[in-house]
């Protein structure tokens, strides 16, 4: 897998803008991913690709379209030293894999890297990255394939279960 | 150990006592869902298997980002939300009352001790009502419209203490850019921000609004002030009868941060390009061209902004070479505006004057940018592209500079016009 590189505070405009909203499809979406702020990505991203970027990736707008659209694109994993809040649940919800890495600086845009999540560990250059654990209550929905399919057997919830730092 | 205001409200909804940092099931008091997102919601909601939506009392409906319709595309997601809405029995406003944030809060739909969800970032602006309100995606509001229920994970706070007065035509949205600007854009992400001190004490709803809006633009989770008189006087014509709770952060609660604020000496405020907290004195940016100005958003379309905004216009005209767009945030406003003879006003000093709706804000709908050219609004957000090209730059400001910018034709400190 490729990185493609990034910087602080990628917002959710940019992953996708405003007037691609009507659209819901991954696939249409990914049409327009960056566009205009990313131009290159856009057209040279390419399946199991990843995202490395800085911090508060995903900042602004709630939008699900910014995850579905770089599901559509064929990235499967963003690496970032922080995510916003809404766009790391959003991405969890839907299957992309936001993964947290304390510094990212030393990644290079273009270099070939390999993520071992069982050992949270990302490697690149012969650098090895370490990859925090995702929140258990987190983990959970991404064993399950995503919210819908971790909800869908569900008949009612437990109001205040769950309680785990 | 005392508790801040969020960690009240989950232990009361939750029936028991939760702290920060945990994650709980809670129970959801509303949840609110619109054009833009909401089908994706109702989507899922069905993929999950759902039937029927929790409790259809609980959930609010309404268009506001594209609304009259702008395309085939946008009128059918309309229509599949109508077809929802009838068929769930759910309240719809459907077009005719404005900008969600803005409706939910005036038709009572926010009260202090709940929790309430909205797929919008901006959803935290009903913690001026005291409640406990944030933005989720899609996909968890499908989780919310099956369950009635969703997993948070319990916020930090941050105390933000503000004291002092506003100097004339300097107010709440240049304290919450100056705040944006010191906290930074995600120097607050997963937490809370709890409003207090005798600046808040003494602002109205509507600035209190303009406040708990822009917690998202430093990655809060929840932005929220207190309810006390002003929140009281609020919600009684909202919501009459309705028990409102009362509620107060314990004496020693536990912040992850305080900061103290003085308004005293605050110059009004601008956000330049392309972030949120690259906030500077207007005076740093004084002079620079402008092509555009929008006044409205759920930010700053109330009628107290457009008063503020109409002050410093006095009997002026806005530049032959700027577009003047205003939009009220809601229906209601849009009346109060109308009735003070206000729109008149602007209308006759050369602005368009367009339907209560999101407007330029979201770069969605009307009102976009060609390259190279520069917006100031007084939304909330300054990201390159939103509000049309990604050659465009926008600034934020206040109603105040806002005006004092669309007379002058460039960006311009309202105390000197």
């Amino acid at each position: 897998m490729r990185i493609w590189k990034f910087g602080d505070d990628i917002d959710t405009d940019a992953i996708i803008p405003g007037r691609f909203l009507t659209e819901y499809e991954p696939a249409r979406l990914a049409e327009h991913v960056f566009e205009g702020t990313r131009d290159d990505c856009r057209t040279g991203v390419c399946p199991g690709d990843i995202i490395v970027a800085g911090k508060n990736f995903g900042c602004g707008s709630s939008r699900e379209h910014a995850p579905l659209a770089l599901l559509g694109a064929g990235v499967r994993i963003v690496v970032a030293e922080s995510f916003a809040r809404i766009f790391y649940r959003n991405a969890v919800n839907t299957g992309l894999l936001p993964l947290v890495c304390h510094d990212t600086g030393g990644l290079v845009e273009g270099h070939e890297a390999t993520v071992d999540i069982e050992n949270g560990v990302l490697t690149s250059d012969c650098i090895d990255y370490p990859i925090e654990p995702v929140p258990p209550f987190m983990q959970a929905i991404i064993d399950a394939g995503g919210l819908v399919e971790y909800a869908k057997e569900m008949k009612e919830v437990e109001i205040c279960t769950g309680s785990q730092r | 150990m005392g508790a801040t205001l969020v960690e009240k409200i989950f232990s009361s909804r939750c029936g028991r006592e939760v702290q920060a940092g945990e994650v709980v099931m809670a129970p959801v008091d509303r949840a609110m869902i619109h054009d833009i997102t909401g089908p994706l919601a109702v989507r899922v909601f069905r993929e999950m298997g759902g039937d029927e939506v929790f409790d259809p009392a609980r959930v609010v409906m309404l268009f506001d980002h594209q609304v009259p319709a702008d395309s085939v595309q946008a009128a059918e997601n309309q229509q599949f939300m109508r077809d929802f809405a009838r068929e769930q029995g759910i309240h719809n406003y459907d077009l005719r009352e404005g900008v969600c944030h803005q409706v939910l809060m005036e038709k009572g739909h926010a009260a202090p001790a709940e929790i309430i969800v909205g797929s919008d970032s901006h959803t935290c602006t009903y913690g001026a009502a005291g409640a406990c309100a944030t933005g989720i995606g899609s996909t968890d509001m499908g989780f919310v419209l099956k369950f009635g229920a969703l997993y948070f994970r319990v916020p930090e706070s941050i105390r933000v203490e503000v004291s002092g007065a506003f100097a004339p035509r300097v107010g709440a949205k240049d304290l919450i850019l100056s705040i944006a600007g010191d906290i930074g854009a995600g120097g607050a992400t997963y937490q809370a921000l709890e409003f207090s001190g005798e600046t808040i004490e003494t602002m109205p709803m509507a600035g209190r609004m303009t406040c708990c809006n822009m917690a998202i633009e430093m990655g809060a989770k929840a932005g929220i002030v207190p309810p006390d008189a002003v929140t009281r006087e609020y919600l009684q014509a909202r919501r009459p009868g309705a028990e409102i709770a009362d509620l107060a952060p314990d004496q020693d609660a536990v912040y992850a941060d305080r900061r103290a604020y003085d308004v005293t000496a605050l110059a009004p405020q601008v956000a330049a390009p392309h972030n949120v907290d690259h906030v500077v004195d207007v005076g740093e940016v004084a002079g620079t061209h402008i092509d555009q100005v929008f006044i409205g958003s759920c930010t700053n379309g109330r009628y107290e902004d457009f008063v503020e905004a109409a002050e410093v216009l006095g009997d002026r005209t806005f530049s032959e070479e700027v577009r003047v767009i205003v939009v009220p945030a809601s229906k209601e406003e849009y009346l109060k505006t109308l009735r003070a003879g206000l729109i008149e006003k602007f209308v006759e000093a050369g602005a368009l004057v367009e339907a209560p709706c999101c407007g330029p804000c979201m770069g969605g709908a009307f009102g976009l940018l060609a390259p190279g050219e520069v917006s100031l609004s007084t939304s909330n957000r300054n990201f390159r592209g939103r509000q049309g090209s990604t050659e465009a730059e926008v600034y934020l400001c206040s109603p105040a500079t806002a005006a004092a910018s669309a007379v002058t034709g460039a960006i311009t400190d309202p105390r000197e016009v």
